[in-house]
């Protein structure tokens, strides 16, 4: 059965034209390139033929399993108390969770490292840890804005009905939010299966990621075939796991009374506040704690405290005649303009993409898994294929400045399309109905009904596509740059030389970049939540079937 | 992904039409954005004639640069420490087309490796026309793989032997030089009182036991260079003993050298050990940029340990300005530029006529000796003896 299926065919194939093209053109084309050109039979042979590859495999494929599976049921606690209570700081603990998301994983490693417990440096348990610390804000925003529209109606018959608050969520709740908690989860797996940077910092030497491998094989080693090689592996994998997991996000998702806003509410009983304080205090301190020892060390030097990575982080001049070559400020307008692109392009992809994905079968099935593959696919092997592929009129773009954003866009997309597909999925049919009964041609009553709960995921994948940009993601880093830093590499630059004054200034640029992000997000959920304020009013004015559905 | 396994014929045709339009759009920008190119390009009465105008008679030889082409721009491809705008090194760069009209982009490619795997897959259309800072771990790779083409012009300046011998038909010129050696911390060892270790001995003896943190030479560049400094001391077949004794003796390894110079260095980070596998110009780095001002530096190197990094410029094969480019090459060597590299990227200048700052003078030293491989050998074997060295020491 499907949900929205109401909508003509013409306006769906419309709908699902610019993403299938957008994907072809800048994912499917140049990463194809870079497979053909550098797979040959000396590269597969002596891929597979190394016992080196499958420990490479087992050791991405049970760490991304545990570092998901430990993710959710961690971030089910305030997922729940962000999606249901309104209290105090809530945007802010969100905000907090985003911005331990985006920060670069070497100063993110490093005050990490200084947090953990020496027995437990470097170990496979160091990497998990920080997997599941990262990954939170992940949890909380796609399976919370599913979580608060929920109905809380079925939960308190269950309680009256004299079922125990377990009972209830373990039989009603949970099952409600499977499709939620299968989408989340698949995102989860592609972050943690491909994690790079997380991996050479916190993980012990030698250990590697296959993405890490592909990225030390291609440039390292220059060996682009064995890399490729590799590159497919990991997408075989992925594919398969993903495939699997949209099945059975379409096989549990049905249709809910939705609510067309939030619904929160504060804390009554005494149980509930310890509840809430509870989850929402624990939650803040593990991500606080790694940020404040981040802002720490850009205050800390070999000889004491200092403020002078601060007071001087504008000045070019270090010692006279000597100057830096960095310009913070230049640095974040630059990382702010690629994430102000990347976030519409991902947004305005993402929106379109999740319509098309909710309303059809099989191709938006197909669309769904091609949307996540750049997730999943090693940042180099796009890079370099967009390298190899776009150096020639009419496509040579390997230089334009907007090829940046739409790299990002492309890692950012599959959060939109995450977050709206689960909740548009769920939308009441029988509002649509309602409308078309009452009227309304089919495209119309589309529009009215379905287009309406598009906004409140919009806003959240938007903060998380901008995070995301913020943050560096992707192939980007893999493609060459003219024209200035962004912030994420002006602070590997300033960790990555000697001198204590350049050290505690990476670490000022990541508070920073730190303090940006917090911002972005709580000024994107509020606008979020303004623009959610419009649509009740009309649904509110057709005929909803309360009891109709499950 | 395949448009063909949507069922409806019509939504592939809309996809097809999709595609159509948008290669449409982009030869239409592709259009105007060439149009504009050449329109600005040929504009010799308002542009100062260049010929003329130059009037550092060591730029080019003058039949050279009256081929230059007036107001033509073009680009040096350089790995991510350098500079991207602001210092005395970009200023030098400008320099370059104040001399000659010719001006310069600055492309940042990514490290040093990523920065050859890119030219490696655009040989003969590359990103840009002369690259800076391929090192002599990665040189043969270049050459062999050839990314580098013969300049169009000499290069006047006269460069140590030691340095050209790399590449003796000058496909690409030294620019510059550096080392990687163990640096220590003095205080440390003052406090400690032992003597710091005075070679690759040393670091095997007990005495100097959970002492020393190195990088990883799978994934770093001084984890390489450290591992080829033993590879030159104890030979092909004496290494593998040294590390196992190394390993013995408590060595620690990390992936990067942010993560070992801060992270467990006593010196910079607060860790425990006080040595470590850093740069030659490590403890002058010091001195600039310490944090209160410093007159002395906290650390020194071992300098029978120091492998010497040679980093080469080159023009890329398939460059549409050849001529322009090798003359920015030639100036890659001029005093002009090469009296900037000290300061900015922490490396010593190739051209000897070049002096040193004050800081490199007092806290670096120069080894005599330093400890070099061939970069033939190097390239021949490299992966192997990093699978050997993760064998041996992270088992």
């Amino acid at each position: 059965m499907n949900p929205i299926n109401a909508l003509p065919r013409r306006v769906l194939a419309a709908l699902g034209v610019a993403p299938v093209v957008a994907l072809l053109m800048f994912f499917f084309w140049p990463t194809a390139t870079l497979l053909a050109r550098a797979i040959d039979t000396e590269a597969l042979s002596s891929t597979f033929g190394r016992r080196g590859t499958w420990n490479v495999v087992w050791f991405t494929l049970w760490q991304a399993v545990v570092s998901t599976v430990v993710t959710l049921a961690l971030g089910l606690a305030p997922a729940y108390v962000v999606a249901r209570f309104e209290f105090t700081g809530r945007r802010l603990l969100v905000a907090v969770l985003t911005a331990v998301f985006v920060m670069p994983t070497v100063v993110m490693g490093a005050a990490f490292l200084a947090l953990l417990p020496d027995s437990l440096d470097r170990t496979a348990w160091a990497v998990i840890g920080a997997h599941v610390v990262f990954n939170l804000a992940v949890v909380v925003r796609t399976v919370g804005v599913f979580w608060e529209r929920l109905p809380a109606d079925i939960e308190s018959a269950a309680a009256t009905l004299g079922a125990s608050p377990w009972r209830v969520f373990t039989t009603i709740t949970l099952p409600l939010l499977r499709p939620a908690l299968l989408a989340t989860a698949s995102i989860v797996f592609v972050f943690t299966f491909t994690s790079f940077g997380v991996v050479r910092v916190l993980g012990a030497p030698g250990t590697r990621t296959i993405e890490v491998e592909v990225w030390r094989r291609a440039t390292q080693l220059g060996e682009i075939g064995e890399a490729a090689v590799l590159s497919i592996l990991q997408l075989a994998v992925l594919g398969a796991t993903l495939g699997w997991s949209s099945l059975a996000q379409r096989r549990h998702s049905r249709a809910l009374d939705l609510e067309p806003a939030a619904v929160r509410r504060r804390a009554r009983t005494g149980i509930e506040k310890r509840r809430v304080g509870l989850v929402s205090v624990t939650t803040a301190l593990v991500c606080v704690a790694p940020l404040t020892a981040l802002a720490a060390r850009s205050f800390s030097t070999p000889s004491g405290w200092s403020t002078a990575a601060w007071t001087r982080l504008g000045r070019t001049e270090v010692r006279p005649g000597i100057r830096l070559g960095l310009d913070p400020i230049a640095a974040l307008g630059n990382s702010v303009e690629n994430a102000a692109w990347a976030t519409l392009f991902a947004v305005l992809f993402g929106a379109i993409a999740s319509l098309a994905i909710a309303a059809s079968r099989r191709g938006g099935r197909m669309l769904d898994i091609g949307l996540m593959l750049p997730l999943g696919t090693s940042a180099v092997t796009i890079g370099f294929g967009m390298l190899i592929t776009f150096d020639q009129a009419p496509f040579d773009w390997r230089a334009e400045w907007w090829l940046v954003p739409v790299g990002h866009a492309l890692v950012a997309t599959p959060f939109v399309v995450r977050t709206a597909v689960g909740v548009l999925r769920s939308v009441d049919p029988d509002l649509q109905a309602a409308a078309t009964t009452l009227g309304a041609s089919p495209t119309r009553a589309w529009l009215a009904i379905v287009v309406p709960f598009l906004w409140r995921p919009l806003a959240v994948g938007a903060a998380l596509a901008a995070a995301v940009s913020l943050g560096e993601f992707g192939a980007t880093s893999f493609l060459s740059r003219s024209g200035g830093e962004t912030i994420p590499i002006a602070i590997e630059q300033l960790v990555g030389r000697t001198g204590s004054l350049l050290q505690a200034q990476g670490y000022a640029l990541a508070t920073m970049l730190a303090a940006i992000t917090i911002l972005l997000v709580v000024v994107v959920d509020s606008t979020g939540q303004m623009q959610q304020r419009t649509p009740p009013t009309r649904l509110d004015a057709l005929p909803v079937d309360q009891t109709g559905r499950r | 992904m395949t448009p063909t396994s949507v069922p409806t014929t019509r939504r592939t045709f809309a996809i097809l039409a999709g595609l159509a339009i948008i290669a449409a759009a982009c030869s239409g920008s592709d259009d105007t954005a060439t149009e504009g190119a050449e329109s600005s390009a040929p504009a010799p009465d308002t542009a100062a004639p260049p010929s003329e105008a130059s009037t550092s008679p060591d730029t080019a030889t003058p039949e050279i640069t009256d081929q230059v082409e007036p107001d033509e721009t073009i680009t040096l491809v350089a790995y991510d420490s350098f500079p991207d705008a602001d210092t005395s090194l970009n200023d030098a760069l400008e320099g370059f087309t104040a001399d000659t009209g010719i001006g310069v982009d600055l492309l940042i490619a990514g490290d040093t490796g990523t920065m050859l795997a890119k030219a490696a897959l655009t040989v003969g259309n590359p990103e840009g026309d002369v690259m800076f800072g391929i090192d002599n771990t990665f040189l043969s790779r270049a050459i062999n793989d050839g990314i580098f083409e013969e300049a169009a012009s000499p290069i006047s300046a006269d460069l140590p032997s030691e340095l050209t011998a790399a590449s003796p038909d000058g496909l690409v010129v030294p620019v510059d030089f550096g080392d990687v050696c163990i640096n220590y911390d003095i205080g440390w060892f003052d406090e400690a009182g032992i003597a710091p270790p005075s070679g690759l001995d040393d670091l095997i003896d007990t005495a100097y036991a959970d002492l020393l943190v190195v990088q990883n030479p799978a994934t770093s560049s001084p984890g390489l260079a450290f591992l080829l400094a033993t590879i030159d001391e104890f030979g092909e077949d004496g290494w593998q003993d040294y590390w196992s004794a190394l390993a013995a003796n408590g060595v620690e390894v990390l992936d990067g050298w942010t993560d070992a110079y801060y992270g467990s260095f006593t010196w910079a980070g607060g860790g425990a050990r006080p040595l470590v596998v850093s740069y030659g110009s490590s403890p002058p780095a010091e001195v600039i940029f310490a944090d209160p001002a410093r007159t002395d530096a906290p650390t020194a190197v071992v300098e029978s340990t120091c492998f010497r990094q040679v980093e080469f410029a080159g023009v890329l094969t398939g460059t549409e300005h050849p001529v322009e480019a090798a003359l920015l090459l030639d100036y890659l060597v001029g005093e002009m530029f090469q009296s900037e590299l000290a300061l900015n990227l922490f490396v010593y200048p190739s051209n000897p006529a070049v002096a040193l700052p004050q800081e490199f003078i007092d806290f670096a030293v120069v080894p005599e000796a330093p400890r070099a491989i061939d970069p033939d050998l190097i390239e021949a074997n490299r992966s192997d003896w990093i699978d050997e060295w993760t064998s041996i020491v992270l088992g």
